[in-house]
């Protein structure tokens, strides 16, 4: 699993080597093609008509013909510009790879119907949602990030203690492992109903569900790790006088974090998964709200823009984690 | 089977700072290996002067380590006791140090913490913190304070691993074939500097090992023992000063009667 998590932190650092990117006398030669896409774009968008009209057209077009303008920019001057240039000439094929996909996806959406409104939108329908309901979006961003946060804090938590009482003590492993092996294939929404009767109010349900599809996979994986600990990091606790107490502090659980990391991991995305659904509980914002509402009245557009926002933002927490983890775990890799 | 009659003492730089008995009566030690009883000891006595340094010599497997976790307090012994200065061992001391084959540092802790984590254990270390520094120049290791075990070589994580003994000045000190898995070189290295740090310390020292000549190297008395279950099979003294020469006639000699006792010919 620890493979796994592994590989998604593979592809970040700029590894292109300034000569390779960079053509005749320091040209930018994939800026060049990412320019010429990103203004296709920008000309296919203003350009055609849309078969039915989306709205920030114009906005979008804008935009991209600006990036385009950058990228012009760019490819003369990156070669100069050091670390980020290499950072920017790094994801020089991405870029044109993203300018020639706005592109084609204006043309099959939007200019050409060939993907039918609602079902499908085109990019500047996206920023159309944008535009017109950012103010709402907002609004559900924060609530989503309240519930997410308040679920995920307190799930990770519970499921850590109880992940290094599972672990450490026998008797706890006894009566708890068979509990939780139980418990955990379980989906957390399947306990909407009992959450309904115990807790006073929707929102406290809601974290419940967060909390348990974080605090799982957490608990499962500390646990592992706690017990894995080799048993000679305790004789050597043992032989210099360490109580119970320290051994469980200064040897169990640091010798248990890269198990429990890729609990958290996991218990990231279980939870983002259920956001949606935790949502459901009488909820009056928030991301997974706005999905289920809007899928309600058919608004597509506004469902992939909220998507896309989660998308984002679980990405960034992602990354966020990651950069604990480097922190935490550098004892791991060699650093020298 | 003594080579020679005369009591173990030894002649040291400083004066010994603290070294204790060990006096091992009738230990027998059985393993539980899935349903049957394993015998790794049988009725083994044998005690050790204070500063004595003695080394366990025997086929590989044959219970010579279970011997000292029985001595370090890690496992109590089915039959028999031992007892550390006339007292019973019931427990693990910081006193009676242990120095395993595998370095065993904490990958998470840099060397410095590592060394210190028998002080942080009795809350010691904030007004101790030279003794670490001091462990660590004494095993040649302070440029390496604060890389991490992995950074280390194996002889400097072996070393490493000494000063988290010796942090502690242990009265007696355990080693269990703590060079077995070094190259020859490191080795011998680390074979001149357990002389100097046993008699500039002057702990009683216990080391298990399966290579005659570092038995002659270090140890004043050499034990040999059966295969498992493991009893005494012959005893020898070995009065010579240090530093000690591999190739020193008496050395050479000794080996021979050694090996033969052993059952190996050379």
């Amino acid at each position: 699993m620890s493979e796994a998590v592994q590989a998604f932190d593979g592809d970040t650092a700029p590894k292109s080597s300034l000569d390779s990117s960079f053509g005749f006398r320091g040209w930018w030669r994939d800026g060049l093609l990412a320019a010429i896409a990103w203004a296709a774009a920008a000309g296919i968008t203003i350009g055609l008509p849309d078969v039915v009209p989306w709205g920030s057209a114009g906005l979008f077009a804008t935009l991209t013909g600006l990036a385009a303008a950058a990228f012009i920019a760019l490819s003369f001057v990156a070669h100069r510009l050091g670390r980020f240039g290499s950072l920017v000439s790094h994801y020089g094929p991405w870029f044109i790879a993203v300018g020639v996909w706005l592109a084609l996806w204006e043309l099959i959406t939007a200019k050409s119907g060939w993907l039918p409104k609602p079902f499908f939108s085109p990019p500047h329908g996206l920023l159309n949602v944008y535009v017109v309901d950012g103010q709402r979006l907002l609004i559900c961003i924060g609530y989503t990030l309240r519930l997410w946060s308040l679920g995920f804090l307190s799930g990770i938590i519970v499921g850590y203690a109880g992940g290094v009482a599972l672990g450490w003590s026998k008797r706890f492993s006894y009566w708890g492992m068979p509990i939780l092996k139980l418990i955990g294939p379980v989906p957390a929404t399947a306990w909407i109903p009992c959450t309904f009767y115990f807790f006073p109010t929707t929102f406290q349900a809601s974290i419940f569900i967060v909390a348990l599809a974080s605090g799982i996979p957490v608990a499962i994986l500390t646990a592992s790790g706690v017990g894995s600990v080799s048993r000679a990091f305790y004789d050597v606790g043992h032989i210099l006088g360490a109580s119970n107490w320290y051994l469980i502090r200064k040897i169990a659980v640091p010798a248990s974090l890269p198990h429990v990391f890729v609990g958290l991991f996991m218990g990231l995305y279980y939870s983002f998964a259920v956001l949606v659904v935790a949502e459901m509980l009488g909820a009056k914002y928030g991301l997974g709200w706005y999905v289920q509402f809007q899928t309600a009245y058919s608004g597509y557009a506004n469902v992939y823009a909220a998507l896309l926002i989660m998308a984002v933002l679980c990405a960034g927490i992602v990354r966020l984690l990651f950069v604990a983890r480097d922190r935490l775990l550098r004892w791991q890799k060699g650093f020298i | 089977m003594s080579v020679s009659a005369a009591p173990a003492r030894v002649d040291r730089a400083s004066a010994p700072r603290g070294s204790i008995a060990v006096e091992i009566r009738g230990v027998g030690h059985q393993f539980d290996l899935s349903g049957s009883k394993i015998e790794v000891l049988d009725n083994v006595d044998l005690s050790v002067q204070p500063g004595e340094f003695v080394a366990l010599l025997g086929p590989s497997g044959c219970g010579k380590s279970t011997l000292l976790r029985l001595v370090a307090g890690l496992d109590a012994p089915t039959q028999g006791t031992i007892l550390a200065d006339g007292q019973p061992i019931r427990k693990p001391d910081p006193s009676r140090n242990l120095v395993f084959q595998d370095p065993t540092l904490f990958p998470w802790a840099s060397v410095w913490h590592n060394v210190a984590t028998g002080l942080d254990v009795r809350g010691v270390l904030k007004r101790e913190r030279a003794r670490v520094d001091d462990a660590l120049a004494l095993v040649n290791l302070t440029t390496f304070a604060d890389a991490f075990p992995h950074q280390l070589s194996g002889g400097m994580a072996q070393r490493a691993s000494l000063a988290r003994a010796l942090v502690n000045d242990p009265a007696l000190l355990l080693l269990d074939e703590p060079l077995g898995k070094l190259d020859s070189l490191t080795r011998l290295t680390l074979q001149t500097e357990l002389v100097s740090l046993w008699q500039r310390n002057g702990f009683t020292a216990l080391l298990v090992t399966h290579d005659v000549e570092e038995a002659l190297l270090l140890a004043s008395r050499i034990i040999v023992f059966s295969d498992r279950p493991a009893r005494i099979k012959a005893e020898f003294r070995f009065e010579k000063t240090y530093p000690r020469h591999r190739d020193d006639a008496d050395l050479v000699a000794l080996r021979k009667r050694i090996l033969g006792t052993l059952g190996l010919s050379t």
